[in-house]
């Protein structure tokens, strides 16, 4: 026991001593999550809308102050009939025109049934669906509450969207637990493997073998402090998200916990699996960024969503442990849910941890023969 | 005189290549065991066996009097080891170092701070105590690995490759240490290529392709193929056996 915590001191001053390290270890996880929090945000606020009102009923104008007073739009530009939409567009600061078709409050009354025509700048296809929905959704839920609460008219505007544990869309919420997932994966893994195949590119991995420390104290030595900074670096995440970024913790806070902890383990055998097979820093931390970073960013879901992949892609993905983790984790956070509905998805983590530390034992062993 | 390593019809095989065929030598203790050959002789392979590093094929071996299969441990805490890297934490300073090595071997912090004080004193390094490995010249380096090696008095010392890529005037001065440890008792098992180095060892056995060609001191082995220096005994031995 002696001789192990002699080792973890040994451990804590060299990552005490690389600045390099200490910046991953714990400015990375800030810095990314506040990028992809408040810069890289793909949330609707104040964009500019103009309107072609061709009835200038009570109707349209509840609408239009509906919209305005949402947080979303704020209007720009009256349009009269006859004007040139296209040259609202072109001048840039108009990302959306809704036209009210002539006479629509009467129509609505009369036939249940009116033009609303929302026509969006697509060169951003991603904003103009958003707004497109979000305009639609207020449309619609004007219409259903004020207008036909009486009225068993079917309901013509045919765009019910509702937003399901994040009416706000808000990608914060994707992006904590996908930062999560990416932060846990570089310390854990590649900071692990990094630090082992140091010692065997320095020449101290064989003279700490000739010694009479155990190969297992050795690992445990190395693994452990990152085990705990990756540890303090979940909560810092997961803090931030929910005092920063208002992100809420639906669900059991220590279950939460729980599973980061599953997922490090996974994240430190994965690390000595990919130490045991790079002979040095270089190798080690080539093969973290292509094998672990790139696909946790691309293929986890964190960025791009799993369904729209092509179905190589797709398979491919099911490979990946940031998938699973990610998908615990928002069930946690945003739905509330226990064990009950991620029992697979935690069993899969423990499946890949349990493969890692069994290939590592197997490569281990081939070296030493 | 004892002997310390003991070593029967070694094998080690890789797939088909033979890496060690059939060694046997006995060293005995005190002495300082030069081990040569070219590279890829097999001189590593066997000296990682006897450190544990690696497991042999077939063949028996013990080290400071313990099985090198079913006792490693013990062989373990008999050993001090080098390797051709110097093997030190560049980011720890010399103390540190110290410190963390003296803890593996299990030395008490009581007896760790008299022997670093003493060890400091005779290298003259007192005032690097607190000084980064990383900031020292390479011979002071070298200097401190090999005591570091031998800190917790080990029965046996293997150094593998020491001198690689260091000038003649600190190769000497290393000899120098390696002189004081044998006079301490502790046994040396050394590899090298430099045929210099293998005059300033009490006996030096030559391995070729994997075995052992010959095996004695250095004035045996040079009257013996009636050679000037041990460079013309080698290339005669590597002549012979091509």
């Amino acid at each position: 026991m002696k001789q192990f915590i002699g080792f973890l001191k040994k451990e804590f001053l060299h990552i005490f001593r690389d600045p390099r390290t200490m910046m991953i270890i714990f400015l990375l996880p800030i810095v990314q999550l506040l990028l992809f929090g408040k810069v890289i945000n793909t949330d609707i606020q104040n964009s500019r809308i103009a309107i072609l009102d061709q009835s200038h009923d009570n109707t349209t104008r509840e609408i239009t102050s509906k919209l305005v007073s949402s947080g979303y739009f704020v209007l720009g530009d009256e349009l009269m009939p006859g004007d040139d939409v296209e040259d609202v567009f072109r001048k840039g600061k108009v990302k959306m025109v809704v036209t009210f078709g002539p006479e629509f409050e009467k129509s609505l009354e009369r036939d249940g049934k009116a033009d609303v025509q929302l026509l969006a700048d697509a060169s951003d296809p991603n904003t103009a669906r958003i707004l497109t929905n979000y305009a639609s959704g207020i449309i619609n839920d004007y219409v259903k509450k004020e207008k036909l609460q009486n009225l068993q008219l079917p309901n013509q505007i045919n765009t019910e969207v509702r937003m399901l544990y994040n009416e706000g869309l808000k990608s914060v919420y994707m992006f904590v637990p996908g930062i999560m997932a990416m932060i846990l994966m570089l310390i854990s893994a590649m900071m692990t493997s990094i630090s082992i195949s140091k010692e065997k590119e320095l020449g101290t991995m064989e003279v700490l073998l000739a010694s009479p420390l155990k190969p297992i104290q050795i690992v445990l030595g190395k693994v452990t402090p990152y085990l705990l900074l990756s540890f303090i670096n979940a909560l810092t995440i997961i803090l931030i998200g929910v005092f920063i970024f208002g992100v809420p913790i639906k669900g059991s806070f220590v279950f939460l916990m729980a599973e980061s902890f599953l997922f490090i383990m996974m994240a430190l055998s994965l690390g000595i699996l990919i130490s045991t097979i790079a002979p040095n820093q270089m190798v080690a931390m080539f093969i973290s960024v292509l094998a672990l970073m790139l696909p946790t960013i691309l293929l986890s879901g964190f960025m791009f969503p799993i369904e729209n992949m092509p179905l190589p892609l797709r398979i491919l993905s099911h490979a990946m442990p940031p998938r699973w983790f990610i998908v615990i984790i928002k069930n946690i956070m945003l739905k509330g849910t226990g064990i009950l509905f991620v029992w697979k998805e935690t069993l899969i983590l423990m499946f890949m941890t349990f493969v890692f530390i069994a290939l590592s034992i197997k490569n281990f062993k081939i070296r030493l023969e | 005189m004892e002997t310390v390593i003991e070593v029967r019809n070694l094998v080690k095989k890789f797939g088909s290549f033979v890496a060690n065929d059939h060694l046997n030598f006995d060293v005995y203790q005190g002495e300082i065991f030069g081990f040569l050959g070219a590279n890829g002789a097999g001189k590593t392979t066997a000296m990682k066996i006897l450190c544990g590093l690696s497991s042999p094929t077939s063949g028996e071996a013990k080290v400071a009097g313990f099985d090198i299969y079913k006792e490693t441990e013990k062989v373990k805490r008999n050993i001090g080891y080098m390797s051709q890297k110097f093997s030190l934490y560049e980011d720890l300073t010399v103390a540190e170092n110290i410190r963390f090595f003296s803890g593996v071997y299990g030395i008490s912090p009581a007896d760790r701070k008299e022997k670093q004080d003493k060890l400091l004193k005779d290298l003259g390094l007192e005032s690097a105590k607190d000084s980064l490995i990383g900031s020292l010249p390479l011979g002071w380096k070298q200097k401190l690995a090999f005591s570091v090696a031998i800190f917790h008095d080990p029965k046996i010392v293997f150094l593998d490759e020491p001198t690689g890529g260091v000038d003649p005037i600190t190769r000497r001065k290393f000899w120098d240490l390696i002189y004081e440890a044998s006079d301490r008792g502790i046994t040396v098992f050394v590899t090298t290529h430099y045929m210099d180095e293998a005059e300033y060892c009490n006996r030096v056995s030559i391995m070729n392709a994997g075995r052992i060609e010959a095996l004695d001191t250095p004035e045996n082995l040079k009257k013996q193929y009636s050679a000037k220096n041990m460079d013309e005994v080698f290339l005669k031995i590597a002549r012979n056996t091509e």
